[in-house]
């Protein structure tokens, strides 16, 4: 299943219990998401609304159709925006 | 708005404060790094903390980050996105560390930089593995440039730092129609702030295959084109260019259609090449070549208007690299520093129009240059901003900048049709530190504070007794 990353001491930690790695059975990123807020209630809807994703190292940002492999690694990281 | 209700009411950056601190081998590899940033937020929340707490390391290969960033609300104007929100603050202290690092070490800096550079396969410290990035190029550039190799005159400093910005893509809508004239008009939703309408245009005609001046590009309004996101993040290019490609592609397509139609032949025996349609072999047969305008003139007979309007939500934006070069002279009486020679370096993909992107990296550098010696808002105790205005809100002018050189490094984006990657955000990122390693260079004075304006060099001065 693809592993979930988020860093220490991130606003997510606090979410999650103080879990920093897990688990989810997801194959998009969409799918991603609907199982965060199932597992951990709060963390999808902000992963969807003030985050972006690095999945196996790629930024993806707002892409629901974007594919998770069963090993891929799935790091939860700021929305990216710019000036 | 008014000029003053623009300073009032729009939003600076952050303050901040930052601490570093480096621990390294003596050869100079960096095993580990601390960070702690404060950045001020305003009255609510919302600070570029994030971009903060990932760009300042984003450089480099180091095997143990801490990093924890503050959003700092204050009785002070929110603050607003400005050109690599976060990054440029991030990197003063760290690029500024590295410098005092590489001078306890004996170390030229810039070689402190190039044994601890992130490559193509580094894991950053907040997770992403850098991918297809040309740092190392960027390096290798700024070591063999004149300027790095040239002597300094009696009394001068110079200093290098570097920069980084990720870069985004993002929603993007471009239409390309072909006028009855045979003439093309690509329209999009992006205003144009750098010179990205010229880079558009010339990508459509690259894959239509006719001279940049037969393309007229327009930025179009929200009622006349598809939804696309704002211009920022450096993502114009990268992102409105290829739903431009696209839709370029598609009126190809539509073209070889049509030109099938009227040959009576199979479409894939049709090819397009250098702005005109060709039998793609012997066995597809003997026609004369069609080119736009011919095909514009009998459009209404093979299907009408030819035209594709595509949306993207473009992803894979390539991160950017740049290394800025900078020699100063500092007047010990006025503590007035004169920047005399400025070189910037960076990995920018593809250039599409080369001298538009140079106009950026001048730019990024010369709003850096700005912060690090003058800019900043003067806040009563009363949280009231009282320099809303240029005569005391100074900016640089040409009399304070030299010739900024841009050193273009191409190491192509392989997500995007063209290479390109984002360019307008990192040049922003490196001038404070440069500035500040050129300072300590020329007088031994390390500047901890922005701006470096004169009362606080010659202030510094007095402090170390000099």
């Amino acid at each position: 299943m693809p592993k979930v990353v988020i860093s220490s001491g991130s606003a997510c930690q606090r979410l999650t219990g103080g879990q920093t790695e897990f688990e989810v059975e997801a194959t998009t990123f969409r799918r991603l998401v609907l199982e965060l807020e199932q597992k951990f209630p709060g963390l999808g809807k902000q992963v969807e609304e003030g985050m972006a994703v690095a999945i196996d190292g790629e930024i993806f940002q707002d892409s629901y159709a974007v594919q998770l492999q069963p090993d891929s690694e799935i790091v939860l990281i700021p929305k990216i925006g710019g000036g | 708005m008014t000029r003053e209700e623009v300073f009032r009411g729009s939003g600076p950056t952050s303050g901040a404060t930052v601490e570093v601190k480096l621990g390294a081998k003596k050869d100079g590899t960096i095993v580990s790094a601390k960070q702690v940033l404060k950045f001020q937020a305003g009255a609510f929340a919302g600070s570029p903390i994030g971009p903060g707490c990932m760009c300042g390391f984003a450089l480099y290969d180091i095997p143990n980050v801490d990093v924890v960033g503050y959003d700092v609300v204050s009785n002070r104007p929110k603050v607003a996105a400005y050109r690599a929100p976060g990054a440029p603050i991030t990197s003063f202290g760290v690029e500024s560390a590295l410098d005092d690092l590489a001078q306890k070490l004996g170390m030229d800096p810039l070689t402190l930089r190039e044994k601890n550079a992130a490559r193509n396969g580094t894991k950053t410290h907040y997770g992403p593995v850098h991918q297809n990035i040309g740092f190392t190029a960027v390096l290798d550039a700024a070591k063999s440039h004149p300027h790095w190799k040239s002597p300094l005159k009696p009394g001068q400093g110079r200093g290098i730092a570097c920069g980084f910005w990720f870069n985004i893509g993002g929603e993007s809508t471009a239409t390309v129609h072909v006028n009855e004239d045979g003439s093309i008009t690509a329209a999009t939703g992006s205003p144009d702030i750098g010179g990205s309408r010229a880079s558009l245009g010339m990508m459509v005609a690259e894959v239509l295959g006719v001279p940049a001046e037969r393309v007229r590009t327009v930025v179009a309004d929200t009622a006349s084109i598809g939804f696309t996101f704002l211009t920022g993040g450096s993502r114009v290019t990268f992102a409105t260019g290829m739903a431009a490609t696209q839709a370029a592609e598609k009126v190809v397509d539509d073209l070889k259609r049509r030109v099938a139609m009227t040959w009576d032949i199979p479409v894939d025996a049709v090819e397009w090449k250098d702005g005109m349609a060709i039998p793609a072999g012997s066995n597809a047969g003997a026609f004369e070549p069609l080119d736009i305008a011919a095909l514009a003139l009998k459009a209404g007979r093979t299907g009408g208007p030819i035209n594709a309007e595509v949306s993207v939500n473009a992803q894979g934006a390539g991160a950017g690299f740049g290394a800025h070069i900078c020699d100063v002279s500092v007047d010990k009486e006025t503590g007035h520093v004169t920047i005399e020679r400025y070189t910037a370096i960076q990995d920018v993909g593809k250039a599409i129009h080369p001298s538009y992107v140079e106009g950026q990296i001048q730019g990024g550098a010369a709003q850096g240059i700005g912060w690090a010696l003058n800019e900043e808002y003067i806040y009563n105790d009363k949280g009231q901003m009282e320099n809303a205005g240029f005569l005391d809100y100074r900016i640089p002018v040409a009399s304070d900048v030299p010739m900024i050189e841009a050193v273009l490094v191409e190491v192509p984006n392989p997500r995007h049709p063209f290479g390109v990657r984002g360019v307008g955000e990192v040049p922003i990122v490196p001038p404070m530190a440069a500035i500040s390693n050129a300072i300590k260079g020329a007088t031994g004075l390390r500047m901890p504070d922005l701006p470096m304006s004169p009362p606080k060099v010659r202030a510094a001065f007095d402090a170390a007794g000099k």
